[in-house]
């Protein structure tokens, strides 16, 4: 039963809560006690619908060299009533926004990533131009994904400034501004490069993060190969047409085999501009791979953040330690350490045991404090690596889902190109066979 | 196959599709434009074709011909079945296809009278001092009479072959014969004889000699006959005779000056058949390009596969969950890996050297024509030469009267020639592009199971899982 975190600065409650459901029902991932049911019996959590048109949709258009994307959603009240509501428009630095705030509020979620923002595994043909339509609507789809990844989340469809981004149309930057998320932004966390020695890391996600590297290279190879592939395959299709050009003309002074000649290079044509749809649904499969590619970061990230938590813990418990005995050593007498007090005790003369005092009640307090700290990070810890593996497990099955479905997918998309191989080939046979 | 009521170039108004689409992406343009003129390197056969000999050589041929067709005991001897009987029985030693043997049953133009089977094999490499050179190893299996014995074996050169084909020019200067193998390939040769390029030289080279058995007129030359059946040094000794080498190139240059002049005068149905193989040669020359075209496009594609099953299994190592939809499709992509193997396979087989053979027939056509035409020219400047009554008018008639003959025999026989050339070409392509489209059905077939049988499977699985999940 995943919960949202138990530090009241972290969550923002929205007042009216408005869960966000689908009302096709396919996402009947409402959040709280109705999870467990639904995950039953809907096809699945999280299903995300790959193409606009139902839900969430959203439609394109181009204003001003940005994109803009237009939002319908609609609202599903408690009492079951589903109301449609205004559309607005959002810019993709806004969906940027958005994912960065849920990232500092929800660091122990595998937080849904954007589609990328820039065109990359691009075969030849395939444009590499941000602007160019193709990709702006497969940037379209991404985006809308997106959102409902989100809106399927069992906690994160709660958020309110996501309601808010769905529903707000104006100011609704300064409203996430206004929560002041940048500040809580552990800036540490942009280092890519740091290494935090943590003493004894959690073994479960030192395997995740191998994991998660392991996921994005080997999906960045795939994408990699698949691409020549496809741009390999492409010429294959393509040549094959200039045999429909040729057989025409040469029909011109064929009597015998004209007609034949004629017809097959019909075929020929029809064969060759196949490779461009074949090609358009296999993008939609590299862009589901791609999602989980960009998913791995969002998992490295939660191991991030679990490591800097480890971290400050254990910088919390050696401090406190050290402290103690500083406090011991005082009390005591006995200089075990090395410390400038006491260097300076040695140079300058021994100090009263007033002033002893005063440094021992000074120590006490912080120790007292440190105490406490160190009680409510090892609590806040324990949450995390408590609700982050709850999302992970949720996570993974998500993924282990959504990546047989999309295999099962590239074979259907085989399949269909296979017959209509077939297809195009047996009419040239024949039409060659009446030669 | 053809509708009525259509002339020649008259339907190419009728026809006309939309030429050049400028829809088209680089890569295809790229094979549009412009005329590629023929690729080979081979000898054009144009080139220093002598004057032909006796007048009367061609016509005693034909009467040969005819005889034969009438003698009932030559035919008895074969059956149809023997026939292919025999063909089989010679052929273990060539790496034959099913396809290319059904091409080689395809041209013979009577199956029931072929008692000439030749194969050519075994390339072997011979170096002396002054160079290297191939010898190929010639069969001859046959019936016929005039042979001295009914199995033949010589070791010939591409030389040899060339003299051959000289030979036969020489003597049938408007007859259309096959073409060779050109001399050499210029772009993309490293080394001159490495495997492919032999084995493909190979199997033209016994292409052209069959061509030349099943030929009508052809197959009874002595010259053939000489190469087929002589030792080597007996080669040698008979290649000496004949016109020398200097005779040969002064009648060149006449040749080329009366051949422009020929081209002038040309009858009707030699200048729609010129019209033709102008337009056929800049087709085929196409179809070449873009065959072979075709072929490395789909050798990069079987590259790049190549790698892209083993990438699944790479992924299924972490993926505990995932492991059987991964493997399973990556053992899809390399079975599809192969199909694609076998296809291009096909290709090289059935159509490549089809198409690349026509291609070399267009230029050797163009050469016909031009012999043709020198023959009409020298015809033509008798006849103005005694308008003009230059010269001793009575020696001038009898010489026209010669030369009028020579002329209406020349024009005959490429005319017969050229129906049943075109015969052949029609079949050869049709059975060439067929094969094609079957190659490719056939791939297409066994990537659709392939995939078809893993989708089963997963699905299968899943309702498997399904029901276990079920309480």
């Amino acid at each position: 039963m995943e919960q949202a975190p138990p530090d009241p600065e972290r969550q923002l409650q929205p007042a009216p809560l408005e869960p966000l459901g689908h009302p096709d029902g396919g996402l009947e991932t409402v959040v709280g006690e109705e999870v467990e049911g639904a995950r039953d019996e809907s096809p699945g959590d999280g299903t995300v619908r790959r193409r606009g048109g139902r839900g969430p949709g959203a439609c394109v258009g181009a204003y001003n060299r940005n994109l803009m994307l237009f939002l319908f959603r609609s609202v599903e009240h408690i009492d079951g009533q589903s109301v449609l509501t205004d559309s607005l428009w959002r810019r993709y630095s806004e969906f940027e926004l958005l994912r960065n705030y849920l990232l500092v509020y929800y660091p122990h979620i595998v937080v849904p990533p954007l589609p990328e923002k820039r065109a990359e595994f691009v075969w030849h043909k395939l444009s590499a131009d941000n602007m160019d339509p193709d990709f702006v609507e497969r940037r379209r789809i991404g985006l809308e994904n997106f959102l409902l990844r989100v809106a399927s989340h069992p906690i994160l469809c709660r958020d309110k400034i996501f309601y808010l981004f769905l529903t707000q149309e104006g100011n609704w930057k300064e409203t996430v501004n206004e929560t002041g998320f940048q500040l809580k932004a552990d800036s540490r966390l942009k280092a890519l490069n740091a290494t935090f020695r943590v003493k004894n890391p959690d073994k479960r996600f030192t395997e995740l993060k191998h994991y998660s590297d392991e996921l994005q290279s080997v999906i960045s190879h795939l994408l990699r190969v698949r691409a020549r592939v496809a741009d390999r395959l492409y010429g294959v299709y393509k040549v094959h047409g200039n045999y429909g050009r040729v057989f025409s003309e040469w029909s011109a002074i064929e009597k015998e085999m004209g007609d034949g000649l004629q017809s097959a290079g019909h075929h020929m044509d029809v064969y060759a501009s196949s490779i461009d749809d074949i090609l358009e649904d296999e993008e939609h499969y590299a862009d589901q791979l791609k999602e989980y590619l960009f998913y791995a970061e969002a998992l490295r990230a939660v191991c991030r953040k679990h490591e800097l938590m480890q971290y400050d813990l254990e910088m919390a418990a050696q401090d406190l330690a050290s402290r103690k005995q500083q406090c011991e050593e005082l009390a005591t007498g006995t200089v075990r350490t090395f410390s400038l007090k006491g260097m300076t005790t040695k140079l300058f003369g021994q100090e009263t045991p007033e002033q002893r005092e005063a440094r021992i009640k000074v120590l006490e307090e912080q120790i007292n404090e440190g105490e406490q700290q160190l009680k409510s990070k090892n609590l806040e810890g324990r949450e995390f690596v408590k609700n982050a593996w709850a999302d992970i497990e949720r996570f993974k099955e998500q993924k282990n889902r959504d990546l047989k479905e999309a295999l099962i997918s590239y074979a259907v998309m085989q399949i269909s190109m296979c017959k209509k191989g077939i297809q195009v080939w047996t009419n040239a046979k024949e039409c060659f066979s009446k030669m | 196959m053809g509708t009525l009521g259509r002339a020649g170039l008259a339907a190419a108004a009728g026809r006309a599709r939309t030429l050049g689409m400028e829809g088209e992406r680089p890569a295809s343009q790229a094979l549009s434009s412009g005329l590629p003129a023929g690729g080979a390197d081979g000898d054009s056969p144009g080139d220093g074709a002598p004057l032909p000999g006796s007048s009367g050589s061609s016509t005693l041929l034909q009467a040969e011909v005819l005889d034969l067709d009438e003698d009932e005991d030559d035919l008895e001897v074969f059956s149809k079945d023997a026939s292919l009987m025999d063909m089989n029985s010679f052929s273990p030693m060539m790496p034959t296809s099913p396809l290319s043997m059904i091409n080689q049953v395809k041209f013979e133009d009577e199956p029931d009278l072929k008692d000439l089977f030749i194969t050519v094999d075994e390339p072997e490499s011979h170096v002396t001092t002054v160079e290297t050179f191939i010898t190929y190893r010639i069969v001859t299996k046959t019936s016929r009479g005039e042979f001295d014995s009914s199995e033949f074996e010589v070791r010939r050169r591409y030389q040899d072959f060339l003299w051959l084909k000289g030979k036969l020019e020489e003597a049938h200067p408007t007859l259309i014969i096959p073409p060779l193998p050109e001399k050499f390939i210029v772009k993309g040769m490293v080394e001159r004889f490495n495997d492919d390029f032999i084995e493909t030289r190979r199997k033209a080279l016994q292409k052209f000699l069959n061509r030349i058995a099943d030929h009508p007129t052809l197959t009874f030359n002595e010259d053939f006959k000489v190469f087929l059946t002589a030792q080597t040094w007996e080669l040698s000794s008979h290649k000496k005779q004949g016109p020398g080498l200097l005779s040969r190139m002064g009648q060149t240059v006449r040749a080329v000056a009366l051949s422009m002049r020929g081209v002038k005068s040309r009858p009707e149905e030699f200048m729609e058949m010129n019209n033709f193989i102008e337009m056929f040669s800049q087709k085929i020359n196409l179809i070449d390009k873009i065959s072979q075209r075709i072929y490395k496009e789909e050798r990069e594609y079987f590259d790049e596969m190549k790698e892209y099953g083993p990438v699944h299994i790479l992924w299924s190592a972490t993926e505990e969950d995932l492991v059987d939809t991964l493997k399973g499709v990556a053992s899809c992509i390399d079975r599809c890996c192969k199909a694609t193997e076998k296809r291009m396979s096909g290709l090289s087989e059935a159509l490549l050297p089809v198409v690349h053979e026509y291609v070399l027939y267009s230029e050797m056509l163009m050469g016909v024509m031009k012999r043709r035409d020198q023959i009409q020219a020298e015809l033509d400047s008798k006849v103005e030469a005694l308008t003009s009554k230059k010269a001793d008018t009575d020696l001038l008639t009898e010489e026209i009267g010669k030369l009028e003959d020579k002329v209406e025999c020349a024009n005959n026989a490429l005319k017969a020639d050229w129906e049943r050339w075109k015969q052949n070409m029609e079949n050869d392509i049709k059975s060439a592009f067929t094969d094609m489209a079957e190659e490719n059905i056939h791939y297409y077939e066994q990537c659709l199971a392939t995939w078809e049988s893993f989708l089963t499977s997963q699905t299968d699985l899943h309702l498997e899982e399904a029901s276990e999940d079920k309480p």
